[in-house]
């Protein structure tokens, strides 16, 4: 305890959602491929064959853990923003004499945000659905936004930002008898939360290995048999022509591992994980005035606590528990250069200042309950610290206004 | 089971190669403790972006870029998507003229064949009976609405060098951005953006014993370029998608070795490849050299055995322990004949009958003198079976070995 414990304390990493450690075995996997089995699938000779067989195995298990029929319905790529720009666009351009509208929502990840832009510069019209306050998309006003011309209808599975688990079934479940082909990035729920694409009437599905415990720099796309897609990567003809470049064997080997280590221990972690988060929850809200839960209180992914604090600010907040150790996240890492408030919090109604002042917390394997106990320990005193010296603080605005006008009278001289 | 179950030589190189101890060695802590998102700002994400920027030094360095220049993108096939497409799309244009040439890989043509799908207009040059692109027939396909030039740095399949450095000039002096597909090249050959006149060149990290799953695209400042993936604007805004960074740090570290090494194993190989071409040549009746006999890649061996088909060979000298291939490994199961070798003016038998040995550091010249024992063999036992041969007995006007 005390001022100095920082620099002998562990640190704790709370920001899953933007990088994850591989999982050990994971690893263990993929380490032959680099080497001793380093053959390019495509290749003739024996020394091709066994990564083709590793591949395949690979698509096995990534087909698994999303209830896939079969394993050819699995693309590999290069991760989330890839599998989420061959699924929306590689859908919407393969389908656009039909049709050139497509439904969205307010929240989803900057990748789908851009792929609109992208579509919209090319004549396709797009409507964004909004969300309530706590997040969530409601089945009705997807529903009104269809029209005869919708072609592709993409949400979220769960909000990367505030964890929120969007009513995919009932989506699915309106969708199945219209045109529409539906998109769900599940980047951030697959491994987290069971998926069931049959179940869901899911047709297409983007995932990332590295969100999961598998190796960055890998992902994949479930491609329902038979739902028209066009390849945005164009070349040797990889992955039924879909998606070119040589097989990322070692890649798509540790995302397997990954992908069927995640669908068997899914349930005791989740459960370890929604009781930790409960606790870090509960203990900041108590710990802390003026401190609120952004998204769904329980409609969330199991490791996910978005939180903010009137009159500080996130990034100040990020900065001073680093200092203490403690790696948060105060959006989403793709976006976080760009200080804009989260567009996630905006669409759920929260004013631009208090958008300003969250930070989110994803658990993952490594924490445990101390680690939420330390946080809940130092977090308040950083949120009081950061308040006393806030110019949104009304508190402080007296104080401020008096010193200001010192400040001038000084210019004066 | 094989018939040498002890001897396992890998002379592939061209299709991929394995990853150096080293390079696995700089890559391993970032798959597990430091796995931060080179993004984030606190202190997981600063390590990982500064892991980040030095591999983009140390691959800059390896072509002689500004490594401000450098994009990461997941392969060579994405970076000649990204330098052909985000070219010739850029700011809504839908319309224009592209010069390549008939030996690209299937990554140009099939990006080039999608552009031109959407409006655009392909001049595929045509190549010399030795595996040239020639710059005049550059020079002469140019034209006012000309948006971009794409010829490769050194071909897949018979490894000729091709003259990009005149390539470059003629389109620099006419102000039209220059692409070169240097898959095959770099870490083989000196590359130098600077002398070579090059605006975008495409590289692939596991061609050069680092991992797969990572490439990256030089692009010269001011290249008039927009993204083909969108999302959270990595890279510049070129290439979206959250790093890789254990893959980047890898190749950063392959690059690094290549530039220590290159001329040392290009010597090496050049001797080893220089012996297998004049023994096959001389111990083997009809039997060719494909591509120019000195201006190819140091590694690269390729031949042609008439009256025999390139899989029987790539098979029966797999079952003695040899991975070679037929040409290109990208074209899963497609048996098609090679477009490079009938762009060469080869008769489809002729392309059919196709073996491409290409060397690595790791080989040796006691697994040449085994390859040189094994094949003559391999080659007359297939001869034996093959409905042409009886056709075409030895000895005939085309019989004899020779260089084309």
């Amino acid at each position: 305890m005390g001022a100095n414990s920082n620099s002998t304390q562990k640190r704790i990493y709370m920001d899953y959602a933007a990088g994850s450690p591989v999982d050990a075995r994971a690893l263990e996997a993929m380490m032959p491929y680099f080497s001793d089995r380093f053959g390019n699938p495509s290749s003739m000779h024996s020394s091709g064959r066994e990564p083709r067989k590793a591949v395949d195995d690979a698509r096995a298990k990534v087909a698994e853990l999303v209830n896939a029929s079969r394993k050819e319905e699995i693309i590999f790529t290069a991760g989330g923003t890839e599998g989420n720009n061959l699924a929306v666009k590689g859908a919407a351009m393969r389908a656009r004499k039909k049709g050139k509208h497509i439904v969205t929502s307010a929240i989803e990840h900057i990748t789908i945000i851009n792929v609109m832009k992208a579509l919209q510069k090319d004549g396709f019209e797009v409507t964004t659905v909004p969300v309530n306050e706590d997040g969530i998309v409601e089945v009705g006003t997807v529903e009104e936004a269809l029209r005869e011309d919708t072609t592709v209808v993409s949400i979220m599975y769960a909000n990367n930002e505030i964890g929120t688990l969007q009513p995919i079934d009932e989506i699915g479940s309106l969708l199945s008898d219209r045109s529409a082909v539906f998109h769900v990035d599940a980047v951030a729920a697959a491994g987290k939360v069971p998926i069931n694409v049959r179940q869901s009437k899911i047709d297409l599905l983007t995932v990332s290995s590295n969100d999961l415990y598998g190796p960055k720099g890998v992902g994949a796309v479930f491609a329902r048999d038979g739902v028209p897609l066009e390849a945005v990567v164009q070349g040797g003809g990889q992955e039924r022509g879909l998606r070119s470049g040589s097989e990322n064997t070692p890649g798509i080997v540790g995302f397997g591992v990954a992908a069927e280590a995640a669908k068997a221990e899914m349930g005791a972690e989740s459960k370890r994980l929604s009781e930790l988060r409960d606790k870090l929850i509960g203990g900041i809200l108590d710990g802390v005035d003026d401190a609120f839960l952004n998204g769904h209180r329980t409609k969330r992914l199991p490791n996910n606590a978005n939180f903010r604090f009137r009159y500080v600010e996130g990034e100040s907040m990020l900065l001073n528990l680093d200092m203490m150790g403690v790696s948060v996240s105060s959006s989403s890492p793709c976006t976080s250069k760009s200080l804009q408030p989260s567009h996630v919090l905006l669409a759920c109604g929260v004013p631009t200042e208090e958008a300003q002042s969250a930070i989110q917390l994803t658990l993952g394997k490594a924490n445990a309950e101390d680690d939420v106990d330390r946080v809940i320990e130092i977090l308040p005193p950083i949120v009081r610290k950061l308040r006393e010296m806030s110019p949104f603080n009304p508190e402080n605005l007296d104080e401020m206004r008096s010193s200001a006008g010192h400040r001038e009278r000084h210019h004066d001289h | 089971m094989s018939a040498n179950p002890v001897r396992r030589i890998y002379f592939d190189h061209g299709a991929t190669t394995p990853m150096l101890p080293e390079v696995v060695e700089a890559m391993r802590p970032y798959f597990t403790e430091r796995c931060g998102n080179a993004s984030s700002i606190h202190s997981f994400g600063r390590e990982a972006k500064r892991a980040l920027e030095e591999a983009r030094r140390n691959v800059a360095r390896l072509i002689n870029a500004d490594p401000s220049d450098i994009v990461f993108t997941s392969s060579g096939t994405e970076s000649d998507n990204l330098a052909i497409k985000g070219t010739a799309l850029f700011e809504g244009r839908s319309a224009g003229h592209i010069i390549t040439s008939r030996m690209e890989h299937h990554a140009v043509l099939e990006s080039c064949a999608n552009l031109k799908a959407a409006g655009f207009e392909v001049s595929e040059l045509p190549i010399t009976n030795d595996g040239f692109v020639r710059p005049e027939d550059v020079e002469e396909a140019i034209r006012k609405d000309t948006v971009l030039i794409s010829v490769m740095m050194a071909n897949s399949e018979i490894g000729t060098v091709q003259p990009v450095r005149e390539i470059g000039k003629i389109a620099q002096a006419e102000g039209i951005p220059f692409h070169t597909d240097a898959v095959q090249a770099v870490g083989k050959i000196r590359v130098d953006v600077k002398k070579d006149n090059v605006d975008l060149l495409s590289l692939s990290s596991h061609k050069f014993h680092g991992p797969k799953g990572v490439g990256a695209l030089y692009v010269k400042s001011g290249t008039r370029i927009g993204p083909i993936l969108h999302g959270g604007g990595h890279e510049r805004g070129l290439r979206s998608s959250t790093e890789n960074i254990p893959g980047i740090v890898g190749l950063g570290k392959a690059a690094q070795i290549a530039a220590r090494d290159m001329k040392d194993c290009a010597d090496r190989m050049r001797d080893m490849r220089d012996r297998m071409i004049d023994s096959v040549l001389k111990t083997i009746p009809d039997s060719h050299l494909n591509g120019h006999p000195v201006n190819r890649l140091a590694g690269n061996a390729h031949f042609r055995f008439d009256f025999i088909e390139g899989e029987g060979l790539v098979l029966g000298l797999d079952t003695l322990g040899v991975a070679a291939s037929t040409g290109s490994a990208c074209s899963t199961g497609s048996l098609a004949p090679s477009h490079v070798l009938l762009a060469m003016g080869l008769r489809h038998e002729q392309a059919h009958g196709s073996l491409r040995v290409t060397l690595g550091r790791e080989n040796t010249h006691e697994e040449v003198s085994y390859f040189l024992d094994v094949l003559p063999g391999v080659v007359s036992k297939l001869r034996e079976i093959s409905p042409f041969s009886n056709e075409h007995p030895n000895g005939d006007d085309e019989g004899g070995s020779s260089v084309q």
